[in-house]
């Protein structure tokens, strides 16, 4: 039975896997000249070894298939609005990006009224911008027209 | 004994004026406006506002940015408390237990005994700082790459025996953390480590983006698809105070983060955010009832919070004693110092007892 242990500790020994295949261009070094790759390699080893107890050890955890997430369609959307604004920002400029980011998660996911969304969006976009970039002097992204 | 009485009297006579009084009330509220902001944190704060103490006597420039990181400090627990996002870094820890007390109705509470936590640490401290600083400061500055090293496992370990549950969980988490901090530019040989040619990963991952992520995304994403949006809570004034089981539970605490707090302070680097870690790890090994951690233990709250607020002092040790700063912040406001063309504290000047703000005076 799939429980949640098992599906954790596989995931740990997974990561543990790929970082030793991408440790392998790193110099290894010596016991007493270790190189930037020791590290990493060791502690990927101790990763797959404690993933691999979690694992043999979460014969009694929940099963997977009784954990729900009722709210993932949320969730993923939201993650997606994350990844746009980590990819859009540096194109579109912080206010822009977060003037549609929060329009779109306030009017088409919350599912408020246009009006509300426009004001949210509009006052937060530019208040946060305002106090960041003009007031603390944070350079933040502009994007076209300097907008 | 008494050349430090004198020197304390010294010191009160200048800190008591109005004037510097005022640049402490401005650098405190200022301060706790940028601990609030998640991401900032003191060193961007203070480092933003150094131009704007130019203008002051380096006295007034030094208290006042002696408040800005107090009050970032303390401003950090306010997020962690009400939102579940950690101001800076050191407000991790109280993200787990001051807004489990939040979700009780206790969130004025749990401010209070922050605010109340990191004030009693940060004046203890103080006094500790004057005695103690010329024999911790020396002491400290023995600490080397072995030391450290240590310190680092200690506190790993410690935490992972101490904070309950799986202790192989923990530890993988531990063993995990180390891992994304092995992003970015090997120190010591310069290689770029897991960076896939991302100039910015060069720098490694920051901890505030992490524990933003860690604690604030997955409480947006865990609440993102409830039907009932959460109740926004409306306490009376008498309940934002804590009640007399609440300080009961939270004096020891307070006492226990405030020595931890200083002691680990005094070493060099982070120490602010190990002092919460593993006083939160004390207080949860110390307590009668360890299964209340996480779920809204007052002594959560009020051991890291004394405990950061207490490593902030002690962050000055080096620096007034020694001239050394122990780390980004005092470096930054030792440059504000020295911005002033006068001369750093040196080891002759050890020998004088040091305060916080007598030993402005010198060089004012």
């Amino acid at each position: 039975m799939l429980t949640t242990d098992r599906l954790g500790g596989s995931a740990l020994c997974l990561l543990a896997v790929f970082v030793m295949w991408e440790s392998r261009r790193l110099p290894l070094g010596t016991w007493h000249h270790p190189g930037p790759g020791y590290f990493p390699g060791l502690l990927a080893v101790i990763l797959f070894v404690l993933g691999g107890l979690v694992g043999a050890m979460g014969k009694h955890a929940a099963s997977v298939a009784t954990v729900g997430w009722s709210e993932a369609r949320q969730a993923l959307v939201i993650l997606a609005v994350g990844a746009f604004i980590c990819f859009a920002l540096e194109g579109l400029g912080y206010r822009l990006t977060m003037l549609a980011a929060l329009l779109f998660l306030v009017w088409l996911v919350e599912r408020r009224s246009l009006v509300t969304a426009v004001t949210f969006a509009l006052a937060l976009a530019g208040g946060s911008f305002y106090l960041f970039d003009t007031v603390l002097r944070v350079p933040l992204p502009r994007g076209p027209f300097g907008i | 004994m008494a050349e430090t009485l004198q020197n304390l009297g010294l010191g009160f006579s200048v800190a008591l004026q109005p004037a510097v009084l005022l640049y402490a009330f401005a650098g405190c509220v200022v301060g706790t406006l940028v601990g609030v902001l998640p991401g900032v944190g003191p060193l961007a704060g203070i480092s933003l506002l150094l131009p704007a103490t130019f203008g002051l006597t380096a006295t007034n420039a030094i208290v006042m940015l002696a408040g800005i990181y107090y009050g970032a400090m303390y401003g950090g627990s306010t997020t962690s408390i009400l939102m579940r996002i950690p101001g800076e870094a050191a407000s991790v820890m109280t993200c787990i237990d001051g807004y489990a007390m939040a979700r009780k109705g206790r969130a004025g509470a749990a401010l209070a005994i922050a605010a109340v936590g990191s004030f009693i640490a940060g004046t203890v401290r103080v006094v500790a700082l004057m005695l103690l600083a010329p024999p911790l400061a020396r002491f400290a500055l023995r600490f080397g790459p072995p030391e450290y090293f240590a310190l680092l496992l200690l506190g790993l370990l410690v935490l992972a025996y101490m904070s309950g549950g799986s202790m192989v969980k923990s530890l993988a988490m531990a063993v995990l953390g180390l891992l994304l901090g092995m992003i970015g530019i090997d120190q010591m040989s310069g290689y770029f480590r897991f960076s896939y040619g991302i100039v910015e990963l060069g720098d490694g991952l920051g901890v505030v983006p992490i524990a933003v992520g860690l604690f604030g995304i997955a409480e947006v994403l865990a609440t993102a698809g409830q039907e009932v949006p959460p109740q926004v809570l409306k306490p009376k004034l008498r309940e934002l105070l804590p009640s007399r089981r609440e300080w009961r539970e939270s004096l020891m605490p307070m006492g226990r983060g405030t020595v931890l707090g200083f002691l680990i302070g005094v070493i060099p680097g982070s120490a602010h955010i190990i002092s919460s870690f593993v006083s939160y790890a004390v207080e949860r090994r110390l307590s009668r009832h360890p299964e209340e951690f996480g779920e809204g233990a007052v002594a959560g709250v009020a051991g890291p919070e004394s405990a950061n607020n207490a490593a902030t002092s002690g962050a000055f040790v080096p620096m007034l004693a020694l001239g050394v700063p122990s780390g980004p912040i005092p470096a930054v406001m030792l440059a504000a110092r020295a911005s002033r063309s006068s001369p750093r504290p040196t080891r002759s000047s050890a020998a004088r007892p040091p305060s916080p703000w007598t030993s402005s005076l010198p060089w004012r």
